[in-house]
């Protein structure tokens, strides 16, 4: 009973953090058919306000050491700002453009992202320190679960359901919707493509940053590359989701949590080091029996 | 006053000419049917004018304002409505979702309450299923759908592409009727794409024929007989033919 409310909350807490992650990438796919790859370099450039630029081993705080409210904030719209800036100066000239030149340029853009903060803050993880009384274990039911994995599985949930309302009650969802679904006729029908797609690249941009924030809390480092695997893992989410579903990506970013932690509780000991293996292994086998994700949408349809 | 005016009008797509130096006005009130064969450049004429397609040359005035070249959704907020070939509803959406869509660009919510009202007493299947997913409706619902989400927008032009496309005759019939019941009642201005050209004849109003990106006959469709409909359609004479419009 115990083992299993441990794995529970060891699951949903990882699942938060993909879901998130796989939500981010979808959002954006869904409006522009475009796979950003530069989302975990976003979500990295975020983060890395933390800290001021230098190359020593400790970085002086920066925004790090600001009161926590403004702290969360900043960073949070530091990633929205470096998203629409990102759309403004780069996606926006390729609209028109083939989705392998849209994905291509998103690389390109991750590269760029990630050396600058090369160049800024040089290539040693640097030690962020934040709010450790949150790590602090507490006793659930006879499961050990830091206030921390709680604090993420509460936001994530408060997240997804304030972003499922917004979509389906508001106005802007509505555009939304209808803009990932056919942008062309949203636009004959007088959604504007610009408000929709500024939307989404906030809203994508701002979830980097959060999951930023969580993984820097849990981990106490910052490091330019973090963003990478993240980036992957979320990826692979939208996939095993259906590109462009919402709910499928956030359930791939979950699936993907739970498969993750049970290799890693029910493995044994000397086949952990390769749990990431078997992970893309069942990954593998799950997009041989469905090709086009667990739901598959009219986007992905539409495209075949 | 002329409501669209479109003036040597040149598109081309990967070297081939789609339109070619077409010209053509449409006054307030008037309902116009384009038809022509496959591939003539009815679906690309309604294109540019919505804003899909860019022309290399020529202009499209709507009500008084230069609309080339601008956004789909600009030339939507002007009072230009589409409803595109092959439905293209929203399918996961409801059905009362999918007529709120081009409400946004309305500010009069009673206006809009009004509208949605009489849409619904036009096509009353539209209310019955009103909570559905669009996507289950049959073809000609969601025929029926996508000429209700086009009214929702309140347009000053209602432009209908191919409304007989995979429908029965039967509800074929039903649509057009809803069309002419919107015409009287709403003194919409009209353009509808139709290949058939009996269905052209059969609604009235002034009639176009375009072949090989070009208008190739133009008139009253009653004045105009079967021989030189034929001859135009399929390019039997190369001379525009002009009837004498009433």
């Amino acid at each position: 009973m115990t083992a299993a409310l441990q794995y529970l909350f060891d699951a949903l807490s990882l699942g938060s953090l993909y879901a998130l992650g796989a939500l981010g990438i979808a959002l954006i796919f869904g409006v522009m058919r475009l796979v950003n790859f530069a989302h975990g370099d976003v979500m990295t450039f975020a983060i890395f306000v933390l800290i001021a630029p230098t190359t020593e081993a400790v970085a002086p705080l920066w925004v790090g050491a600001w009161s926590t409210p403004l702290l969360v904030l900043t960073v949070l719209v530091a990633g929205a700002a470096l998203s629409i800036v990102s759309e403004w100066l780069v996606f926006r000239h390729l609209r028109h453009a083939t989705p392998a030149t849209t994905m291509m340029a998103s690389f390109a853009l991750g590269f760029v992202l990630q050396n600058t903060l090369l160049v800024l803050h040089s290539s040693r993880p640097k030690a962020v320190n934040l709010w450790p009384t949150l790590s602090a274990p507490m006793n659930l039911w006879g499961a050990r679960v830091p206030g921390l994995q709680l604090l993420m599985i509460g936001i994530t949930m408060a997240l997804l359901i304030g972003l499922a309302w917004m979509l389906k009650r508001s106005r802007v969802g509505l555009e939304m919707r209808v803009a990932a679904e056919n942008f062309d006729m949203a636009r004959m029908l007088g959604v504007k493509a610009n408000r929709v797609i500024l939307m989404a690249f906030g809203l994508s941009g701002t979830l980097a940053a959060l999951i930023g924030l969580l993984m820097v809390s849990q981990t106490g480092l910052v490091d330019i590359r973090m963003g990478g695997p993240m980036m992957l893992v979320a990826f692979v989410s939208t996939v095993i989701g259906g590109l462009g579903s919402l709910g499928g990506a956030v359930l791939g970013g979950f699936l993907i949590g739970a498969v993750s932690t049970a290799l890693q509780a029910w493995l044994p000991l000397d086949a952990r080091a390769f749990r990431d293996a078997f992970v893309y292994l069942a990954v593998i086998l799950l997009l041989l029996w469905r090709p086009d994700g667990l739901f598959v949408t009219s986007a992905v349809r539409q495209r075949v | 006053m002329n409501l669209l005016e479109i003036h040597d009008l040149n598109v081309r797509y990967g070297g081939i000419t789609a339109l070619h130096k077409l010209s053509l006005s449409i006054k307030a009130g008037e309902t116009v049917m384009v038809t022509g064969p496959n591939g003539a450049g009815k679906s690309t004429l309604l294109k540019t004018i919505a804003g899909l397609v860019k022309p290399q040359h020529g202009s499209v005035v709507f009500d008084g304002q230069l609309i080339t070249g601008c956004a789909p959704e600009t030339i939507a907020a002007a009072g230009f409505s589409m409803v595109p070939e092959g439905r293209q509803v929203f399918n996961s959406l409801t059905v009362l979702e999918n007529l709120r869509v081009g409400t946004g660009m309305r500010r009069n919510k009673l206006a809009v309450a009004a509208d949605l009202d009489y849409v619904m007493d036009v096509f009353p299947v539209l209310r019955e299923r009103a909570l559905s997913q669009a996507g289950m409706l049959s073809g000609g619902q969601q025929q029926m759908l996508v000429i209700g989400r086009g009214l929702m927008a309140a347009p000053r032009l209602l432009v209908i592409d191919e409304p007989s496309l995979g429908l029965a005759p039967l509800v074929t019939d039903q649509v057009y009727e809803a069309l002419m019941r919107l015409r009287v009642e709403r003194e919409l201005t009209l353009l509808i794409v139709e290949q058939s050209a009996s269905r052209a004849v059969m609604t009235g109003g002034r009639m176009l024929m375009l072949r090989e990106g070009r208008i190739v006959l133009e008139g009253d469709p009653r004045q105009l007989t079967a021989h030189q409909m034929q001859q135009a359609y399929f390019g039997y004479e190369d001379e525009p033919v002009t009837a004498s419009t009433p």
